[in-house]
């Protein structure tokens, strides 16, 4: 039996070109943050604003976040202790320093290992990345606020943060 | 009597999907309408024209940015709603939002939340129940 060799070689080519140009879409060509994919955890910090990423704060940040529902940035958010701790689990096990997250790691450089920071946009390295939004953008009535990721970035609610 | 009970399980199989979605608000309701009986014994049903009301009236009790639940549900119960941070909020009244008051727990959560913050305070039995009534009948 003669095995078709080009064809085999060929497919085998184009499936591992695929899966490069993939894995670099995902990890490090672009601005990617996994999003939420735990549905509990969606409906829970997804209902108010966009279900931030995990792997866009340190561990230390979501627990101390968690720890302290009732005062969730003016709001109280608190939760059935179960859920939160729930919550809280898979918030840390994808937390930016958990999960080998490469655009989480660099997200969270130049954050002082002792400080727990609660607003992603307050991380140096996000405030860099802002630097060249103006301040009427920021005002902008379909803008607000800067937890407000969709109104920039379309594709925000499915992890891609680049334009 | 074999087709009779094949023909009940059918029905049976047939409507549990209707009966799930009906059933938790009008038990919610019932208990609400129990719990406004003996706050007040002289309670005599919801009013959809009271929950309207209580829906648009600005009591700005609760947080600056949120005097009304119109602030983030909009004016229109059959219209969508926004978040301060730009999420869409899903219709209120019940023909839009098909199923929206299914959970009576989700119910109560955002209750419990919502009236804090237009209201500064739990909302009453009563005033759940008229708003749920608006609601479901808009």
């Amino acid at each position: 039996m003669k095995i078709p060799v080009r064809p085999i070689v060929l497919a085998g080519l184009a499936l591992a070109f695929s899966a490069l140009v993939l894995s670099r879409a995902q990890a490090g060509g672009s601005h990617f943050f996994p999003p939420v994919a735990d549905l509990q955890v969606k409906e829970e910090c997804g209902s108010c604003h966009l279900a931030f990423p995990p792997s866009m704060l340190p561990a230390r940040s979501w627990q101390r976040m968690m720890g302290d529902l009732k005062n969730h940035f003016g709001d109280d958010a608190s939760l059935d202790p179960g859920l939160a701790a729930k919550i809280t689990d898979y918030l840390v096990a994808n937390a930016a320093d958990n999960a080998g997250q490469r655009r989480g790691e660099k997200l969270i450089r130049g954050v002082d290992a002792s400080s727990a920071p609660l607003r992603i946009s307050e991380l140096p390295k996000w405030v860099r990345e802002h630097r060249k939004v103006p301040d009427w953008e920021w005002r902008h009535k379909d803008v607000r606020t800067r937890a407000n990721c969709v109104a920039c970035h379309a594709d925000a609610e499915r992890g891609y943060y680049d334009d | 009597m074999t087709k009779t009970f094949a023909t009940q399980l059918l029905a049976a199989l047939l409507l549990a999907p209707l009966a799930a979605t009906a059933a938790p608000l009008s038990d919610q309701l019932a208990s609400y309408a129990a719990a406004a009986k003996s706050a007040d014994p002289a309670f005599v049903g919801f009013s959809a024209a009271r929950g309207k009301t209580l829906h648009t009236q600005a009591f700005a009790l609760g947080k600056p940015d949120t005097p009304a639940c119109t602030s983030c549900h909009g004016p229109d119960p059959r219209g969508a709603g926004k978040t301060p941070t730009g999420k869409v909020i899903e219709p209120v009244a019940l023909s839009a939002t098909p199923g929206r008051y299914a959970d009576p727990a989700k119910v109560e959560k955002w209750f419990k939340r919502n009236c804090n913050e237009v209201l500064g305070r739990a909302c009453t039995p009563l005033e759940k129940g008229d708003w749920l009534t608006f609601v479901s009948g808009q």
